[in-house]
């Protein structure tokens, strides 16, 4: 057990029996106690420390605040949200703000890092090489520079919403945001979002049976076309038969800015941008390591079997390089989503600007609100990586 | 000749197929990697479209229309100015020092001498005398750094003397105690025991002499300095501890086991700015009435306990790398746990891990740039907090402050990242064998 097992009483010298200090049971008992004992004493020293502290300054503690009123504004609410609601509304709203920003900011992040990821092992010189100039531009930058960068130098000077840029018609770009029509449904407008998920669950389903029938027979079925094609095509026709009941409302130049319309805050874009820029770098180099490291063999041997490139692709490399990608790729997820707490620094009100910042300060319960708010990102974490584990252990290889 | 039997004999040459085209040359070089099928060669036109959109406009903006000279905005604002170089020009010692006083400046200059002097041996593997190099570098350096930098002469009451005194009288009768309680011979443990507590005595007594410098608050500290400051502190002060906390996730006693867990888990879940938060604004809150970290402090605090997390977690990866022979044969020539660790298991795995350390050190490096949202005034804060100064206000004051601090960044990160990329070849080469 203990590396110190072998260890006798020869050290203690002419001592006849064995001294109770060479014994590793004792030594491990003894050495727990010490710590644990060390650090109950620290805590609660800063326990006492914090107790006293507080009832000095007058500052109440206790989740109480929660249920009082929060008397500021938000400049971005997914959910119902007034200055006249309360402390635990704003948790609310800044938490979904984090988690918008951060699931968007995944989905760029993915796609970019992926393209990018192949570009970098493309044979062609000129798009190998810019692969590589953007990773190592984004990558060795810190983040905060790049939201800053994004926000003051790139969006805070577009020009006034009097000479909004309009790159398609309805959409509006200004130093406020992007405008983007909004979209009303009508009655039956309910039926759409029936059809896209009845899609979806039936090309599983399709999918699911056509695997079934090829591991029985052999044969094949095209399910992927035949699902995007579902996909694509059953909400279009639901569209269609309800007799079009969505309407666009464009936004309107009144007065010096626009009313109507979708607004997409300048700090929401800045942010989405400075995070999935910056996370697609990384993801490329994982995904350029992973596709590396599925062994030419492996190539060789499909070719050999007389497996077309493209099957084999997709049935010998992809599968084995994302054995190696999907681990650290959901690290670079966490970190995304721990990197969205940046949006402090331009003023985007996620979880941190809102309930740390804001939220703290006008009620002045440091500890409560910091516990909290980290306690929000410890269970993202340790969810996605509880999940990971268990991801892991399916996909591990199966070795004799 | 007779041509009785064969039905047809070939009276000429057959017509020459055109020479293949050229393998070599820069024709054939572009023949074989850009332009070798269709879809190669939209891409490769693609990728020259796009560079042709971007590059032209921002040399352009960089380096031809770019404003030089000048001592104030109006150099800036010319109709079709590009970048404003004339501000970082102007700016460049609060850039790199913050505000530091100007006529001790020096000293900032000599602390990073002695850091070069340090890490240049450090990082080159051929020079010899490692072991020395990485002491100076993690127990001289930091103290002949503090010193230069905040002036040293540090107020030390005697009451605190005399309350370290008692403190080490205690723990030397605990172990005495301890010892002969065990029957253990008394001398070695006490003279360590001494020396370590006189050691740490001197660490105080150099820290509170006068060495005739002007004390510098770190509040007037900025730009470059303290963005080094920040990052190194966090380096050095988090490899001791994420040692400990590598070796306590793996020790077999399951207390010590279970704190490193929650320890390290902890500070890997939560983001950097959240810890940040908790050392300026949770902090003052744990210690005693009286008792006064300043920020910068503060912000090392927080940053140490982030980076020894992953420091942990780098560390552990390199244990885990040494085989279970090396951990078997320290049992075997009879070495305690602490003699194996420190002979055997962790001059193999530190050696293994020095690109992880690395890489770890540029993520901190980065990170840094977040102690401006706690209010202090790093190389990001700083080239920021010119923005406001209506003296240098122009359109492109901004784009080319922000440009300037990412060049800088980019600098040191990307040495680093091939740095840690040709340890990585070397080590590889070694294990390769």
């Amino acid at each position: 057990m203990t590396p110190v097992s072998s260890a006798t009483g020869e050290h203690a010298g002419d001592e006849a029996g064995t001294s109770w200090f060479y014994n590793p049971r004792v030594r491990g008992m003894i050495f727990q106690l010490l710590v644990v004992a060390a650090l109950l004493g620290v805590v609660a020293f800063f326990a006492y420390n914090a107790k006293t502290n507080l009832e000095r300054a007058g500052i109440a503690s206790g989740l109480g605040f929660f249920s009082e009123r929060a008397g500021f504004d938000i400049s971005q609410t997914l959910v119902p949200y007034t200055n006249d609601s309360t402390y635990f509304r704003a948790f609310l709203v800044g938490l979904v703000n984090t988690l918008l920003v951060a699931s968007i900011g995944i989905l760029i992040a993915t796609v970019i890092g992926f393209i990018v990821g192949v570009a970098r092992l493309s044979k062609n010189f000129v798009i190998r090489q810019l692969a590589q100039l953007y990773v190592e531009i984004l990558r060795n930058v810190p983040l905060l520079l790049q939201l800053l960068f994004w926000y003051k130098a790139v969006l805070s000077v577009l020009p006034s919403p009097r000479q909004s840029l309009e790159p398609v018609s309805g959409v509006f770009l200004n130093n406020r945001g992007l405008i983007l029509p909004e979209v009303i449904g009508q009655p039956g407008s309910g039926l759409i979002g029936y059809a896209i998920l009845s899609a979806i669950a039936g090309a599983y389903g399709i999918w699911r049976w056509a695997r079934k029938r090829q591991l029985a027979t052999g044969k094949q079925f095209p399910s992927l076309l035949v699902g995007i094609a579902l996909i694509v095509l059953l909400p279009l026709l639901t569209f269609f038969v309800t007799g079009m009941p969505v309407d666009l409302s464009y936004a309107e130049l009144k007065g010096f800015n626009f009313a109507g319309g979708t607004v997409v805050n300048p700090e929401f874009m800045a942010l989405l941008l400075g995070l999935s820029l910056y996370t697609a770098a990384f993801i490329a180099e994982i995904v350029r390591a992973g596709i590396l490291a599925v062994s030419h063999g492996q190539t060789e041997a499909a070719f050999s079997l007389g497996i077309r490139p493209r099957r084999t692709l997709q049935l010998v490399v992809i599968p084995q390089a994302m054995r190696v990608i999907i681990p650290p790729l959901t690290s670079q997820y966490l970190n995304l989503t721990k990197n969205s707490s940046l949006a402090v620094a331009i003023g985007y009100p996620d979880i941190v600007a809102v309930f740390a910042g804001t939220v703290l300060n006008q009620t002045g319960q440091a500890v409560e609100v910091i516990i909290i708010t980290m306690l929000v990102y410890l269970t993202i974490s340790l969810s996605t990586s509880a999940f990971m584990n268990w991801y892991n252990r399916r996909v591990a290889l199966v070795e004799r | 000749m007779d041509t009785g039997s064969v039905a047809y004999v070939r009276t000429e040459d057959a017509p020459q197929y055109a020479p293949p085209s050229t393998k070599t040359g820069a024709v054939g070089w572009m023949r074989d990697n850009l332009f070798d099928s269709v879809a190669n060669s939209i891409l490769t036109i693609v990728g020259i479209a796009i560079l042709a959109l971007i590059v032209p406009p921002v040399i352009n903006w960089l380096f031809i229309d770019a404003v030089y000279t000048g001592d104030s905005r109006d150099a800036c604002v010319v109709e079709g100015a590009g970048a404003c170089w004339a501000f970082v020009n102007a700016k460049f010692g609060q850039f790199m020092y913050g505000r530091y006083p100007f006529e001790e400046r020096w000293r900032v200059d000599l602390t990073g001498i002695l850091l070069i002097a340090g890490l240049v041996p450090a990082a080159i593997p051929q020079v010899p005398f490692k072991r020395e190099t990485v002491l100076y570098l993690i127990v001289v350096f930091p103290i002949a750094g503090f010193v230069l930098l905040t002036g040293g002469n540090v107020d030390i009451s005697a009451g605190f003397w005399v309350s370290y005194a008692t403190l080490s009288g205690g723990l030397l009768a605990i172990v005495a105690a301890v010892c002969i309680n065990a029957k253990l011979p008394l001398a070695r443990p006490l003279i360590g025991v001494g020396l370590g507590v006189a050691a740490v005595a001197l660490v105080f007594a150099i820290a509170a002499f006068d060495f005739g410098l002007v004390y510098v608050e770190t509040q007037l500290w900025g730009g470059l300095l303290v963005t080094l400051v920040v990052a190194i502190v966090g380096i050095v002060a988090s490899f001791p501890v994420g040692i400990v906390l590598a070796l306590g996730r793996r020790s077999h006693l399951p207390a010590v086991r279970l704190i490193s867990v929650i320890f390290i888990e902890f500070w890997r879940g939560v983001p950097l700015i959240t810890v940040l938060f908790m050392s300026s604004v949770m902090l003052p809150l744990f210690l005693p009435d009286g008792v006064n970290f300043d920020k910068l402090l503060r912000a090392l605090i927080g940053v140490a306990l982030f980076a020894s997390a992953y420091m942990a977690e780098v560390v552990r990866g390199g244990l885990q790398a040494i085989s279970k022979g090396q951990y078997e044969a320290a049992d075997a020539m009879g070495l305690s746990y602490s003699q194996g660790m420190r002979l055997i298991i962790l001059p193999q795995a530190l050696k293994l891990v020095i690109p992880g350390i690395v890489n770890t050190f540029i993520g901190l490096f980065k990170d840094t740039s977040l102690v401006l949202i706690i209010g202090l005034f790093d190389l990001l804060g700083i080239v920021t907090l010119n923005f406001s100064d209506a003296n240098w206000a122009s359109p492109n004051t901004p784009a080319t402050g922000f440009i300037f601090a990412a060049f800088v960044f980019w600098i040191f990160c990307f040495g680093m990242s091939r740095y840690s990329m040709y340890m990585e070849r070397r080590l590889h080469r070694g294990h390769a064998r």
